[in-house]
């Protein structure tokens, strides 16, 4: 039982970057980014393949830096081409999967065997004992958590959340809007790869279908956190995110290990769970509609 | 300090709607001038505005602001130095944001220059406390909350803040009271003629009130079909109704003043 719950600790904090990176891009930005399962596998795969060439420190970096290009181009589609922001991340999408074939050497999936990873360096400094991967995992997820708070604090930071909440304000305050979106869309790629190349070291390895339905997975994470803690403030809302991926870990650990669900009947179980929260509040309406309608309906009729 | 020499704009042009907003317009704006612009609809008083913000480039013409020509510079750095209010007190403040965070928004992007990762400091939070206490809606106490959860003359009245907190070169003010009932509306305005008078900001008003037209600022200007028609300032306008303005404007372009909102009120 506990290994379960460590497991789900370390995949909870994992993945939590990658509702990190759609909590900015879909919550503040509003605007559903679709490179985020390419970015991923991305990630992954430059993760995977520096650590492989033996520089696994060096290959963190390299993963932010290459999720932030492709969420320039993403941004870049749509900012200044005019391509529909949903079609924008199809197409980089598409493209990175050709890309991320190149970075693992024209094969589906790398390994790593005997290879260090970050996990196997920070095992080695003793630091939290047998939970070492969820302190290294934990630890990096926070520090993002806090960084990108005290991002959105700033004049940029602020900006962005303007761009996302007012359009017509954001016109007329001197925020020139293609830079902030280029700005968010990048952050959060970086994010979103950050996740993929920690996810890569950690299971030592990269493939290229990895990253299929990881952006429902993250909208998943980023509702029930907010489901829980509620979204009010930024601060919350970057908790809710990793409570959010946890909770996901927990259930997904248990129903992998009680089989309630077959495993692989779980991305149909998360898709739907996801289209019912975003379409609650259409739903609500709706419900809200009909009742008013019937009570109309029994008063004429009266 | 504001120069607009010949400008045109015209929308739609080669089709079926083609639309001529703005005609050869020219006009110059003194220090200090506050400016009260009526017309009739679609007489171009809004485009005017558009026009010298940049949210469209002008066909002909060229617009100085301060010595500078920024007939070609892109909107969002044009709104370093003009402030905007618009009619819908919806469109200056996100939502979703507090108080505090729309003023630090304002205030930082016009302060700081080009930092990016500026902040607000325990200073600038109570220069803001004292700006919002000057409005006299409490919402010094609230600066935490989102704006969502103002009214719209609040709104009305933080937007006005935040576009003169750092004080603006020029303001625009497209009916920014129009939008709100009487007595909110009333607040705005003497809000918006005390911040005018006490920064000396050069301003542009447009308003469908005539007598409000007249007794607001400096000078007057009535347009049509996208042209100045009437420029009245000093003595000629002291003595000035709001019956010698209709009688101007009709002799001017031949036809009556006809704004629905003008009519009702």
């Amino acid at each position: 039982m506990l290994y379960i719950v460590q497991t789900a600790l370390e995949l909870g904090f994992l993945y939590a970057l990658v509702a990190m990176a759609l909590f900015l891009s879909y919550r503040i930005l509003d605007i559903a980014d679709l490179t985020t399962d390419g970015a991923f596998v991305l990630g992954a795969a430059v993760s995977v393949t520096v650590t492989a060439a033996g520089h696994p420190i060096l290959a963190i970096p390299a993963t932010m830096a290459t999720g932030a290009c492709a969420g320039f181009v993403t941004a870049f589609l749509q900012t200044r081409l005019g391509v529909p922001s949903i079609l924008a991340g199809i197409i980089t999408n598409t493209g990175l999967y050709t890309v991320n074939l190149m970075v693992m050497g024209w094969s589906s999936n790398v390994s790593l065997l005997k290879d260090d990873t970050i996990f196997s360096l920070f095992r080695k400094t003793g630091i939290g004992g047998a939970w070492y991967d969820t302190v290294l995992a934990g630890g990096v997820t926070v520090l993002m958590a806090v960084l990108l708070v005290l991002f959105l604090g700033t004049r940029l930071g602020l900006s962005i959340r303007a761009t996302g909440d007012n359009r017509d304000m954001v016109r007329a305050s001197s925020v020139n809007p293609t830079f902030t979106i280029t700005v968010g869309l990048c952050i959060a790629n970086a994010l979103t790869a950050l996740s993929g190349g920690m996810v890569g070291q950690y299971q030592r390895t990269a493939d290229i279908n990895g990253g299929t339905g990881i952006v429902v997975i993250g909208l998943a994470c980023l509702i029930i956190g907010e489901t829980v803690l509620g979204r009010r403030s930024i601060l919350k809302g970057s908790i809710a995110v990793i409570v959010g991926s946890i909770l996901y870990r927990l259930v997904y650990a248990i129903v992998l290990y009680t089989k309630v669900v077959p495993v692989e009947g779980l991305k149909l179980v998360t898709a739907f769970i996801v289209g019912l929260a975003i379409a609650a509040p259409a739903l609500r309406s709706w419900a809200a509609f009909q009742k008013k309608k019937a009570m109309a309906g029994k008063g004429g009729k009266g | 300090m504001l120069s607009l020499q010949g400008i045109s704009k015209t929308f739609y042009p080669g089709t079926i709607n083609e639309k001529t907003a703005l005609s050869n317009l020219s006009l110059e704006v003194k220090d200090g001038d506050f400016i009260t612009i009526i017309g009739s609809n679609g007489a171009g008083k809004s485009t005017l505005f558009n026009a010298i913000s940049g949210v469209f480039y002008v066909d002909e013409g060229t617009i100085t602001l301060g010595g500078q020509n920024i007939t070609y510079r892109p909107e969002h750095k044009r709104s370093r130095t003009i402030g905007r209010l618009f009619q819908d007190p919806l469109k200056g403040t996100a939502p979703h944001m507090t108080i505090e965070e729309n003023l630090a928004l304002a205030y930082l992007r016009s302060s700081r220059g080009n930092a990016p990762f500026s902040r607000i400091s325990k200073k600038d939070r109570a220069m803001f406390r004292d700006h919002l206490s000057l409005l006299g809606m409490g919402l010094e106490d609230r600066m935490g909350h989102p704006v969502g959860m103002l009214s719209g003359g609040q709104r009305q009245a933080l937007t006005l803040l935040m576009a003169t907190l750092v004080p603006p070169q020029l303001l625009l003010l497209d009916e920014h009271t129009a939008a709100l009932d009487p007595a909110t509306a009333d607040q705005v305005l003497k809000l918006t003629r005390e911040i005018v008078a006490r920064d000396h900001i050069t301003c542009l008003m447009v308003t469908h009130n005539m007598s409000q037209a007249l007794e607001l600022g400096n000078r007057t200007l009535m347009m049509a079909e996208g042209k100045v028609v009437l420029d009245v300032e000093g003595e000629q306008r002291e003595g000035m109704t709001v019956q010698d303005l209709l009688e101007q404007f009709k002799a001017g372009t031949g036809q009556q003043l006809d704004n629905d909102r003008m009519l009702l009120s």
